[in-house]
């Protein structure tokens, strides 16, 4: 068998291990995320496993199966120029299969005083690219894909891994910030195009402090500006949908869940720009946010 | 890192983990999750002074386990209601049944599918009784459906529509078209009842059972976990009743399993270091090499290696279930099914 080469990623309070067949998604990965902490003492909560699907694949047209301690039965395969893709969905699913440290909210998270705003919603609803825009104006960056909710005491904790910005996020976000932030344009992946932003230095820097849990919102793009209010079943179903480990953590989960709900005011937003998300999230932020 | 000796050491003697540095931790790891050992590994290193990355993994593998442990449990209770009608013996078998008794085999393990087993002359009655409870058919495949109700030991598998969960409702312990045949009869005779109405295997036949599964069913994939089940079982079973090596003797000759049980305790003896009989366990063949092999074939990243020992044991697996022309039938279909499928 082919040996593999590996990379150690951490990111906020989880550790991976990325072992690959081929060198140069490796490279990539290393340069984008040369900032991060560099966990050298080799422990790691999980391996994710870059291989080619077929042998041959490793050489001709290559392509990428993801794999690792956690994995799906059906997980298709991306072209080898999509490595840094593959290595995010990589680590996903090792968070979604195997973390049971946090109840995992597939939210983006900013944070401002020790405080936590969280965006939740459908691919789409702009959560992501909400929260690379609002981590470039004074909050700090703590993740576009899972918030990390302790059930213990009832923090958010970041995951703030390289932001993957979607379509038209992405010529946004070029406006604004210098080009070495940047991974390589990924074209036409099963996500549409993607680019990679590295986070903000301090969003690195601060990645293990957690914050309060402030403010709730369910984004939505390309609507007429609206705030709705929700009801507490609602919010709490809507959760529950967009947890990967709240059947998994059993009666932890729900009572963290419950909680939740219960204390951090929510609203649903719609929004047809990034000048218009902000001014609305600024207003709810001033009036709920305690 | 090119076996999974590391794992198979660390269960065997948790002290030998002591020694380990930070990728040791993470390649032990990775095998484990991959041989669904975690659990189980998690529970063996309880008393012992792991690095502080490490004690989260493990403790994240103990809660996993023990929520598997009250689903099992849970599912099973759901099949008790659900056959509440029917008078003849549930059997529940593998992980359920090792936590329903709470057996040392049980602590840790990963439980996926129940498996129960009903006579074969009832399983019209019980399957009806399940669809009617809300469980329905995985496969509607017609010739995947008709080979399972002629030729295997086994209904096709069952899901239920709101849990999500499967049943393999078992008649017998191997396929039919298998060469060894255990007595299905005599297993649901011996069975021993539980609090709750439903039963689980005697001992010996418990301990047969996975022999089966290991040595004379499929490839060896997963086979490690098999064999740590039969190591735990033997252990637990054999530990105080200086009857038990005669009664497992006895049995495996009458399920025409002897050559197994032998294969397999020679196996747990030299990988877990199972106290064994001698004389049941005979003397060492040269395949057992083979077998050693295979089941430690699992590198550091998780991946599995050796891939011709693997093939070899894909292909006996067929070979030990079917006569030839019924293998060559059987590959046919599948064959012109994946040219279909392309």
């Amino acid at each position: 068998m082919n040996p593999l080469q590996e990379t150690h990623l951490a990111i906020g309070p989880a550790r991976f291990r990325i072992a690959l067949a081929w060198k140069q998604p490796l490279e990539l990965l290393k340069r984008l995320y040369a900032d991060y902490p560099d966990p050298d003492d080799g422990f790691a909560d999980f391996t994710v496993r870059l291989e080619p699907d077929k042998p041959w694949r490793r050489f001709i047209r290559p392509s990428v199966h993801i794999s690792g301690d956690f994995w799906l039965p059906d997980a298709a395969p991306l072209p080898l120029e999509q490595g840094l893709l593959a290595a995010e969905m990589g680590m996903n699913l090792q968070m979604a299969l195997g973390w049971r440290r946090h109840l995992l909210l597939h939210a983006s998270t900013v944070e401002k005083d020790g405080r936590a705003l969280i965006m939740t919603g459908l691919s789409g609803s702009g959560k992501s690219t909400l929260s690379a825009m609002l981590g470039e104006r004074g909050w700090r960056f703590m993740g576009d894909e899972f918030a990390l909710l302790c059930p213990d005491t009832g923090q958010i904790y970041a995951f703030p891994r390289l932001v993957s910005l979607k379509n038209s996020a992405i010529a946004a976000m070029q406006k604004e910030l210098p080009d070495d932030r940047f991974g390589p344009l990924l074209k036409a992946t099963p996500k549409g195009d993607i680019r990679h932003l590295k986070p903000a230095a301090e969003a690195i820097a601060n990645m293990h402090e957690p914050a309060r849990p402030a403010l709730l919102l369910f984004p939505r793009f390309g609507y007429e500006p609206a705030i709705r209010k929700m009801g507490q079943s609602e919010i709490f179903v809507r959760l529950t949908q967009a947890s990967t480990n709240y059947v998994a953590l059993g009666e932890a989960g729900f009572r963290a869940l419950t909680e939740f709900v219960d204390q951090v005011p929510a609203r649903a937003i719609d929004y047809q720009s990034g000048a218009e998300a902000e001014e609305i999230i600024n207003r709810l932020w001033d009036e709920l946010a305690s | 890192m090119s076996n999974a000796w590391p794992l198979v050491r660390a269960l065997r003697d948790p002290a030998s983990v002591r020694g380990l540095d930070g990728a040791g931790w993470t390649n032990l790891v990775s095998m484990a999750r991959a041989e669904s050992l975690i659990g189980s590994l998690a529970h063996r290193l309880k008393e012992e002074d792991v690095p502080a990355r490490v004690r989260p993994v493990l403790d994240d593998a103990i809660a996993a386990h023990q929520l598997a442990r009250q689903q099992a449990l849970w599912e099973a209770d759901c099949t008790r209601r659900a056959l509440a009608g029917y008078s003849g013996k549930v059997v529940l078998m593998k992980g359920t049944a090792y936590v329903a008794v709470d057996l040392d085999a049980g602590i840790g393990r990963s439980i996926g599918d129940l498996d129960i087993m009903v006579a074969r002359e009832d399983l019209k009655q019980v399957e009806h009784m399940l669809l009617d409870a809300g469980w329905e058919w995985v496969k509607p495949d017609p010739y995947d459906d008709q080979y399972y109700r002629e030729h295997m030991h086994e209904l096709p598998p069952l899901i239920h529509r709101d849990r999500d969960r499967m049943i393999d409702v078992h008649h017998t312990t191997l396929p039919l078209t298998a060469r060894p045949t255990p007595d299905a009869r005599a297993m649901l005779d011996a069975a021993v009842q539980l609090e709750t109405g439903q039963y689980v295997m005697a001992p010996a036949d418990m301990v047969l059972h996975a022999v089966a599964h290991l040595v004379a069913d499929g490839d060896l994939a997963g086979g490690l976990r098999n064999l740590w089940d039969i190591d735990q079982l033997i252990r637990e079973f054999a530990k105080g009743d200086e009857a038990f090596w005669v009664s497992v003797e006895e049995r495996a000759k009458a399920h025409g399993l002897a050559p197994h049980l032998a294969r397999a305790l020679r196996l747990a003896a030299r990988l877990y270091g199972t106290p064994v009989s001698q004389s049941v366990a005979g003397v060492g063949q040269f395949s057992d090499w083979i077998h050693e092999r295979r089941l430690l074939a699992r590198d550091g990243w998780g991946r599995e290696t050796r891939k011709l020992t693997r093939l070899i044991f894909y292909i006996r697996s067929h070979w030990l279930r079917m006569p030839p022309l019924m293998l060559a039938r059987h590959l046919f279909v599948k064959w012109r099914k994946g040219q279909g499928a392309a």
